[in-house]
């Protein structure tokens, strides 16, 4: 089984279900990419496997472990690592302050892992002193990702990293997600630049109306004449 | 010269000196307006009442204390009462948390439900005090009056105008700085400090984070108690208790906490000594001073009779609103 | 109205009766007019709140802007202050407004960064001016037989007439504070408005004047019989013997339901207005900008020329209810007015009755005046049977005797604070369709 799985998900927001029997799963040093239309049930899928969203049927797995019934703040605790689309830094806190309240829950020293991500986004450790909500976009979530992997965590969820970001920085982040799956962490992204974020996926699975339309390799998915035509415009 | 040394030292009796000691004051009690404000997300209407609470507290047992003899002379001995009136403060909070308010959080409710919540925790308070200790006007300072008498400043001066410092007003700046200096310790250095700050950035990425919003919420409760208690007990020792007064003060200091910038604790300092200086320079007669400087005036050169000291506070809250919402020190706008 | 709704005011009613068979009708009658003194300010706070979503924590200014308006109607004038300082308050009138047409030409003329600096000058400039013309005026005024009069008095006519002038100088100062204040979000309105009905008390207390400042204005013109010419007609003395009263009790009595009368009239004016308008378009356009301020918006709605018209309208309700208050005690004494009593109290009567709901709030007035009232005996009582086993005189039982009254203001915070939490929308609900 996949170091992180959810299986059979369905379930919704009140009455309607939005998902129905998706299967997501990655593994680590893997990275996987959610891509599919507007209200194809992206966010959704990765909100249910964080425990944002109760799951009317199927489970969530990490690891041998069944995590179905944790709230967010356990599975953070269980190790998951996740990067909100918005509102992902403490904009008045310094970028230092930020990394430190990544490491909440932890209660030993946690300098070893600050400096990984120093290493890992060097710029932030420039801008250490800085208040978070004065960087650019780019660098905010370089400062979003380092707090989330202040716990060290084995899975890393990202919700559209790049969403109002320009291209170059958006290249540069996928290359420092390629580094950070590099060290051994499973990585799951929901992507609305699908053809740039299936080009480094291990995995894509394309959603549409919350079940699984597509499951395969990016590599094999971006061939795919049926995909392109559809969902990345030709 | 020395009618400028003169002038100045009228001015600083009347004007400076009480300014500084009120505008601690109100700094303290808006420190913990603005905490409220910025971790649970409402303007707490019962705090000039928490403030007379704890104020309360703290006279009773600075009279069992006087009762019994025991006393730290010169100081008043309403400073060894101190912790007795903050912890009772911190207890009542705390009950008034988890009865009324973590209600409403759970639910997220909106912030103008809280406020009314508020009103009615006012109300409460205002009937405990009340009921306890009377509506009328306590004096409990004891020992010394006078670090200089407007006397004693004279012959040592030879000038014809004394500057007078009372002892409360020195304890009031000497404690109010130490207060300060703490709680800014406190947020910027300690983790629960942090947590504190994180979570009234973010709540959402703060509870990601593991940070436990019922402990966040109790320490706020905690530091808003103590500072408010605080308040309320240098103010009594330099003026007077009267309940009502008390609950009166929760205007200057909500325009304190406004005018600084609201969940902004530094904006909350700023904020009570610019509040503070207002009242105390608009109403004051400037004509002696003005003689001393070689004017005749003909009048009293009063901007405003003392009866607008409230009104001033106000004003400015108002002008502020208008020109520059979020304070001086940009604060979140309230929702 | 509901079953319920009617139920709810039969039980007021019978309150009311009980009190006059166990205490007297006197007592009863008392409470009763300021039921509905109370019942009309919290109607104009429910128009408010209840209509439009609007915070308004100055209740105390626009009620005290009613009572000033009695003064001003009913007193005659004072010919010989107007000698001697009415040149000067015209004056001064007329360098307030210039001051302030100054003020807007500039802010309007210059640009840049200097707009504010200068317009602030401006304003300097012009108080000063104020100052000197006004000042002498008022010394000439307030020392003019500063023993019964130091004031320019009023109009001289009757006093009936003020409680339509109370809703206009309410309905005037709502909407000054209204430009000012309600494009804030409602924490910032709440603040604002207790912030300025403390500068309208502080006005009325300092400007002696205008409204004699703390030394008050009595003796007020009634708009109803005075008790002791009633007790000496013919035809009153008759109708006393008829009933088999005693003609001094009766007299009070009469007096009462005179006053009961004319405000009974004024509430259901101001009801039948308050329901039509609900039920007409703009109530159901009011609540749902109330419900969706940005539905409303997108959908073209202008709510804040809106919001402006419901918080006018609801403040001049307040200010009717403000001038019927000291017509009924015959006393403007700026001394009284504290927000507890005059703002709180009243928003405890909107929440517990049932915001949104006209009924609601009236039967809010009613209760919660009632227990206001008759917590202070009951207090007493329940203080004198807790502490019977002590002995008279024992510190503890005078101590608990004499702090009684003051637990009426706990139980009024404690009944907010089951009623928000219990029954959130009142006695008497909303009615959702």
């Amino acid at each position: 089984m996949s170091y992180l799985a959810g299986l059979g998900m369905t379930g919704g927001y009140g009455g309607a279900d939005i998902l129905h029997e998706c299967d997501i799963a990655v593994e680590k040093g893997e990275i996987a990419v959610i891509v599919g239309p507007n209200g194809a049930g992206k966010s959704t899928a990765m909100k249910a496997i964080f425990g944002m969203l109760g799951l009317r049927e199927g489970k969530v797995t990490l690891g041998d472990r069944d995590i179905t019934a944790l709230s967010p703040q356990d599975r953070v605790k269980a190790g998951m690592g996740f990067v909100p689309q918005t509102g992902n830094v403490f904009t008045t806190m310094s970028v230092q302050e930020n990394l430190e309240m990544g490491a909440f829950i932890r209660d030993d020293d946690f300098t070893g892992t600050m400096d990984q991500v120093f290493d890992l986004f060097p710029v932030l450790k420039e801008k250490r002193r800085q208040p978070a909500g004065e960087l650019s976009g780019g660098q905010r979530q370089q400062v979003a990702v380092g707090r989330a992997l202040m716990t060290n965590p084995g899975v890393l969820m990202l919700d559209e990293p790049t969403a109002g970001v320009s291209p170059i920085v958006m290249d540069e982040l996928f290359d420092r997600i390629l580094e950070v799956a590099a060290t051994g962490i499973a990585i799951l992204m929901v992507e609305q630049n699908a053809r740039q974020a299936l080009s480094i996926a291990d995995r894509g699975y394309v959603l549409v109306q919350g079940r699984n339309r597509f499951t395969d390799t990016g590599e094999a998915l971006l061939a795919n004449a049926e995909v392109r035509a559809s969902f990345l415009g030709g | 010269m020395i009618e400028f040394l003169n002038a100045l030292v009228l001015f600083s009796n009347f004007v400076l000196v009480p300014a500084l000691a009120y505008g601690s004051q109100l700094a303290l009690g808006a420190l913990g307006v603005t905490l409220v404000f910025g971790i649970l997300r409402f303007a707490n209407f019962a705090h000039g009442d928490l403030m007379a609470f704890g104020t309360m507290m703290t006279i009773l047992v600075t009279w069992w204390l006087q009762a019994a003899g025991i006393g730290i002379d010169p100081l008043p001995t309403a400073l060894l009462a101190l912790p007795f009136g903050i912890a009772a403060a911190i207890l009542i909070s705390l009950f008034f948390d988890r009865a009324v308010f973590a209600f409403y959080r759970k639910r997220r409710s909106a912030a103008i439900v809280v406020v009314m919540a508020s009103i009615g925790v006012m109300f409460m308070l205002n009937g405990i005090v009340r009921f306890v200790i009377g509506p009328d006007d306590q004096r409990f300072a004891d020992g010394a009056r006078f670090i200089i008498s407007a006397r004693d400043f004279k012959t040592m001066t030879g000038l014809d105008e004394g500057l007078t410092i009372r002892l409360p007003v020195l304890i009031t700046v000497i404690v109010a700085v130490v207060v300060v200096a703490a709680l800014f310790w406190f947020l910027q250095k300690t983790r629960t400090g942090k947590a504190m700050r994180a979570y009234s950035d973010n709540e959402d990425l703060a509870l990601l984070s593991g940070i436990s919003p019922e402990r966040v919420v109790a320490v706020t409760w905690i530091i808003a108690a103590s500072l408010a208690t605080i308040a309320g007990v240098l103010y009594g020792l330099d003026k007077s208790f009267k309940p009502f007064t008390y609950f009166q003060l929760l205007l200057p200091i909500f325009a304190a906490a406004i005018v600084g910038g609201i969940g902004q604790p530094v904006g909350a300092i700023v904020g009570g000594f610019v509040i503070a200086f207002s009242e105390v320079m608009v109403t004051y007669a400037y004509k002696r001073v003005l003689e001393y400087l070689s004017f005749e005036p003909s009048g009293l050169v009063q901007l405003l009779s003392t009866e607008y000291k409230f009104a001033v506070s106000f004003v400015i809250l108002v002008i502020v609103l208008l020109i520059r919402p979020t304070g001086i020190f940009k604060g979140r706008v309230l929702q | 109205m509901s079953q319920r709704g009617v139920i709810l005011y039969l039980c007021m009613a019978a309150l009311l009766v009980l009190v006059g068979f166990g205490q007297s009708w006197n007592v009863s009658l008392t409470i009763l007019n300021l039921c509905l003194i109370s019942a009309v300010m919290a109607l104009g706070v429910n128009i408010q709140w209840g209509y439009a979503g609007l915070f308004n924590v100055g209740i105390m200014g626009f009620a005290a802007l009613g009572g000033v308006a009695a003064v001003l109607v009913s007193e005659p004038p004072v010919i010989g202050a107007w000698s001697v300082g009415g040149v000067g308050i015209g004056l001064t009138f007329l360098a307030l407004v210039a001051t302030v047409a100054a003020v807007i030409i500039v802010r309007r003329q210059v640009t840049g960064r200097l707009r504010n600096i200068s317009a602030f000058a401006v304003a300097i400039v012009g108080f000063f001016v104020i100052r000197s013309v006004f000042d002498p005026a008022v010394d000439a005024i307030e020392d003019f037989d500063p023993a019964r009069t130091g004031y320019l008095g009023g109009l001289g006519l009757p006093i009936l007439l003020a409680w339509i002038v109370g809703g206009v100088f309410a309905a005037s100062a709502a909407w000054l504070v209204g430009k000012v204040a309600l494009g804030l979000r409602a924490d910032y309105l709440a603040i604002a408005t207790l912030g300025i009905s403390e500068i309208i008390l502080a006005i009325m207390k300092n400007e002696d004047w205008l409204t004699r400042g703390v030394k008050n204005v009595s003796g007020l013109r009634r708009p109803v019989p005075i008790e002791i010419e009633l007790q000496q007609t013919e035809w009153f003395l008759d109708l006393a013997q008829r009933f088999g009263a005693d003609p001094i009790t009766f007299s009070s009595i009469f007096v009462k339901l005179c006053y009961a009368i004319l405000f009974s009239i004024v509430l259901v004016i101001l009801m039948w207005f308050a329901e039509r308008a609900l039920n007409a378009p703009w109530g159901r356009m009011m609540r749902a900008i109330r419900d969706n301020r940005d539905a409303a918006e997108a959908m073209g709605k202008n709510v804040t020329a809106r919001h402006l018209q419901t918080f006018i309208l609801g403040s001049a309700v307040v200010g009717v209810a403000g001038a019927m208050l000291t017509t009924l005690e015959g006393q403007f004494t700026p001394g009284q007015y504290n927000p507890l009593r005059f703002t709180f109290l009243i928003w405890v009567m909107v929440i517990v009755g049932g915001s949104g709901n006209n009924w609601g709030a009236v039967l809010g007035g009613f209760l919660i005046w009632f227990l206001w009232v008759e917590a202070e005996p009951a207090g007493i009582l329940l203080m004198n049977t807790l502490t019977a086993g002590l002995a008279e005189g024992n510190v503890v039982r005078e101590h608990l005797l004499d702090a009684a009254p003051h637990m009426r203001l706990f139980l009024m915070g404690l009944i907010l604070l089951l009623v928000l939490r219990f029954s959130p929308r009142g006695l008497i609900p909303e009615r959702t369709n």
